[in-house]
């Protein structure tokens, strides 16, 4: 047994397609036996990351090891992995015994093992009796399952599952998820699942790692993962949360939604600004008004299921999502308490844009592939600065043409009493910007900043 | 009313189309040397047809035509899907590139197409005959073949050949035990239209031919007429031409149909999942 079981080590990989960046700097290391998700939105790199595994596409940088070996330039077809495809990719010209047998005729196997060993698999994913069905005649269902008798019944090392279960309806894929976990344990091989469904990642997975733009935001287990979320974009992700702007005031007490609270984090120093998730369900509500931290007004009341899910207006303005089994009455006021263990404090990834740019004139300076007028500085062309922005000062605008740049709302965050945007521009450019404006995903804004809300300082000449 | 003279304008419209083809079938039926003149019933000219009661080059042209079309549709199936495979995997503006190109010979006229294969087979010295136009008719099927090959690539899920290479297959094996398979009604298709296409073109053939006595059915035809008058044999002959490329061309489209129809029985399925 090599040192701690890992069967895939995945160091500084990073890959782009003309000019973008998809995945930056990967690194990762797999236990044999684990059952890892990857789980990010819609063009995060989590299927590009699979692709590498499997062999389809090379990286531009970095490596993986499978089990101590490098498999930098090795060919799909000699990787000891097999991919189960999103939309299945079976193929048509062969019937459900042909296409699980395959890989074992290409192998060159007796017909013997191949019998034994497909007879076996279709058993396992409960098919058998449709070896000679045309893979056409069967359902989606069917054909999620012999795609994944076709890639199991290879025995290799590790598994491959892009989005598996998208193309099912709800309740397929609730069955499907308990079977495959079950196939799982029972195989007691890796399995490497991608998926964009947060729910599917903390059924399925003992690993759950989380990406966004091309970077790994996290790795935990699903508990982790939900209770200890690393930053705003893992927490809002993952489960429903009350994401706010607060202040570290000293080391277990914080400052937000107006109110100073004991909590139980240390280490972030004195008057630091911070980012605070509360989950919904960790918000005590009650009609009393005396005994709690804070009031509320009752906003909304929505049954759920098990809970009732209401917003309520807090005496500083700010909206909180509480989950209670009790319903309170709209417009009534009540009475919020939160325990010092349900406060999640983050540091901030940042607290204003900041890019680099270059003086164009004295009073313009080039940022972002754009060119913004600033206040008149002096300073001659060609000076290189660094350009900062606080997040509310940017100012969007529907008609795009009224910007200097244009870039689309790409994701979108509600801290309580605003939101809180990142605009990516056509050159892949990030604008975090604060508003009180709603916008949709997607939506193409121009991007217009005042001269006088642009901070500049000069960078100094030497790199050293 | 309005459909009585919608269905009167189709019949007639169909009738000015096949008349002339119809005649020469009737009249194939009969003795007669000139056409029109209605001598009695009788299968003669069909049978001096293939009893050699024709001059000896008809049938050498005949012979002709039946090799070059042969040699020709295998070749330029074989080029075009490979052509078809790889402009499939190229992307964006490329993609788009050798498509236009692929696209321009077909609009090109047969005449223009002959006349610069001329000019090129003379500039480069190569004596014409059967080489130049075997060269010639695949030149002008490959566009067809991967016109008729493409639809089945784009059909095909885009990981199929990724499955086959994470199943353990080489390149190789993958194209010819996934790809091909899987595209083969589209160059079966491919291969049957370049066959007609070779068997029907005139004016290409008639500037590659060459001048030492290469002719085929077409350009037999062709010289017979200006001669004078045609030998009431060809009008049997054209029959059969007739028949065989309505035979083939009734293939293609009933393949086409099936593959709907499967592709029809595979939507009900996927909505009663």
């Amino acid at each position: 047994m090599d040192q701690n079981n890992v069967i895939i080590q995945i160091e500084h990989l990073s890959k782009s397609f003309e000019n973008h960046l998809v995945l930056d700097d990967i690194n990762l290391s797999i236990k044999q036996g684990e059952f890892v998700t990857l789980l990010g939105p819609s063009g995060c790199g989590k299927t590009t990351l699979l692709r590498l595994l499997a062999g389809f596409i090379a990286p531009d940088e970095g490596n993986i090891m499978m089990e101590g070996k490098d498999l930098t330039g090795i060919p799909p077809y000699k990787r000891q992995l097999n991919t189960v495809f999103q939309r299945y990719a079976l193929f048509p010209h062969l019937d459900v015994y042909d296409n699980i047998a395959f890989g074992l005729k290409i192998n060159k196997m007796t017909e013997e093992e191949i019998d034994r060993r497909v007879s076996r698999v279709l058993k396992m994913v409960s098919m058998t009796d449709y070896e000679d069905r045309d893979v056409n005649s069967l359902s989606g269902g069917q054909q999620q399952r012999v795609a994944i008798a076709r890639a199991i019944v290879n025995r290799p090392k590790v598994l491959l599952l892009d989005e598996p279960l998208a193309a099912l309806d709800l309740k397929m894929r609730k069955d499907m998820q308990i079977e495959l976990k079950e196939m799982h344990r029972k195989l007691g091989i890796t399995f490497i699942y991608v998926t964009h469904d947060q729910e599917e990642a903390l059924t399925l997975s003992d690993t759950i790692v989380v990406m966004n733009n091309g970077v790994i935001q996290q790795i935990g287990t699903p508990t982790d993962i939900y209770n200890e979320p690393c930053n705003s974009f893992v927490a809002d992700f993952i489960g429903d949360s009350n994401i706010l702007n607060g202040r570290m005031i000293t080391d277990c007490r914080v400052e937000c939604i107006g109110h100073q609270f004991n909590c139980v984090d240390e280490g972030f120093g004195e008057n630091v600004p911070v980012d605070v998730v509360i989950r919904p369900e960790d918000i005590y509500i009650m009609n009393k008004t005396e005994g709690a931290q804070f009031t509320g007004v009752v906003k909304s009341c929505t049954f759920k299921g098990v809970h009732y899910e209401m917003f309520v207006d807090t005496d500083s303005h700010n909206e909180l999502m509480v989950q209670d089994y009790n319903a309170f009455e709209v417009g009534s006021t009540v009475g919020l308490f939160i325990k010092p263990s349900d406060f999640q404090v983050m540091k901030k990834e940042r607290t204003c844009n900041t890019f680099e740019g270059v003086m164009t004139n004295g009073n313009t300076v080039e940022f972002c592939h754009g060119e913004f007028n600033c206040a008149d500085t002096g300073w001659e062309a060609g000076t290189r600065v660094r350009v900062e922005i606080d997040f509310d000062k940017i100012d969007l605008r529907d008609n795009r043409d009224e910007g200097t740049l244009v870039g689309e709302v790409s994701f979108i965050l509600y801290k309580g009493n605003h939101y809180h945007l990142t605009i990516t521009t056509d050159d892949h450019d990030n604008f975090y910007v604060d508003t009180n404006d709603i916008w949709d995903k997607w939506d193409m804004v121009g991007i217009r900043i005042q001269p006088e809300d642009i901070r500049l300082t000069k960078l100094s000449t030497d790199n050293e | 009313m309005k459909r009585f003279w919608a269905q009167s304008y189709l019949w007639l419209l169909l009738g000015l189309l096949y008349a002339p083809i119809l005649i020469i079938a009737i009249f194939s039926f009969t003795e007669a040397k000139v056409l029109g003149n209605w001598t009695g019933f009788s299968t003669q000219l069909y049978t001096s047809l293939f009893s050699g009661g024709v001059s000896g080059s008809l049938v050498r042209a005949i012979e002709n035509t039946a090799l070059i079309a042969v040699i020709a549709s295998i070749l330029s199936t074989a080029l075009g899907t490979m052509a078809a495979i790889g402009i499939f995997n190229l992307h964006g503006r490329k993609r788009q590139t050798i498509n236009f190109l692929n696209n321009i010979p077909m609009l090109n006229p047969d005449i223009i197409t002959g006349i610069s294969l001329f000019v090129l087979f003379v500039a480069l010295g190569v004596s014409q005959g059967y080489v130049t136009v075997i060269i010639a008719h695949v030149t002008f099927c490959i566009p067809y073949v991967v016109l008729s090959i493409m639809p089945k690539l784009h059909q095909m899920d885009a990981n199929t050949y990724e499955a086959a290479l994470d199943l353990g297959a080489t390149p190789w094996q993958a194209l010819r035990k996934v790809i091909i398979p899987e595209i083969r009604p589209g160059i079966i298709s491919g291969l049957i239209l370049a066959f007609t296409l070779s068997i029907d073109d005139f004016a290409v053939t008639l500037f590659t031919k060459g001048n030492e006595g290469l002719d085929t059915i077409s350009t037999y035809i062709y010289a017979d007429a200006r001669k004078g008058g045609l030998t009431p044999e060809l009008r049997s002959l054209s029959t059969i031409i007739f028949v065989v490329v309505l035979v083939l061309l009734v293939i293609i489209n009933i393949r086409s149909k099936k593959n709907k129809s499967i592709k029809k029985t595979r939507y009900f399925n996927d909505l009663r999942s």
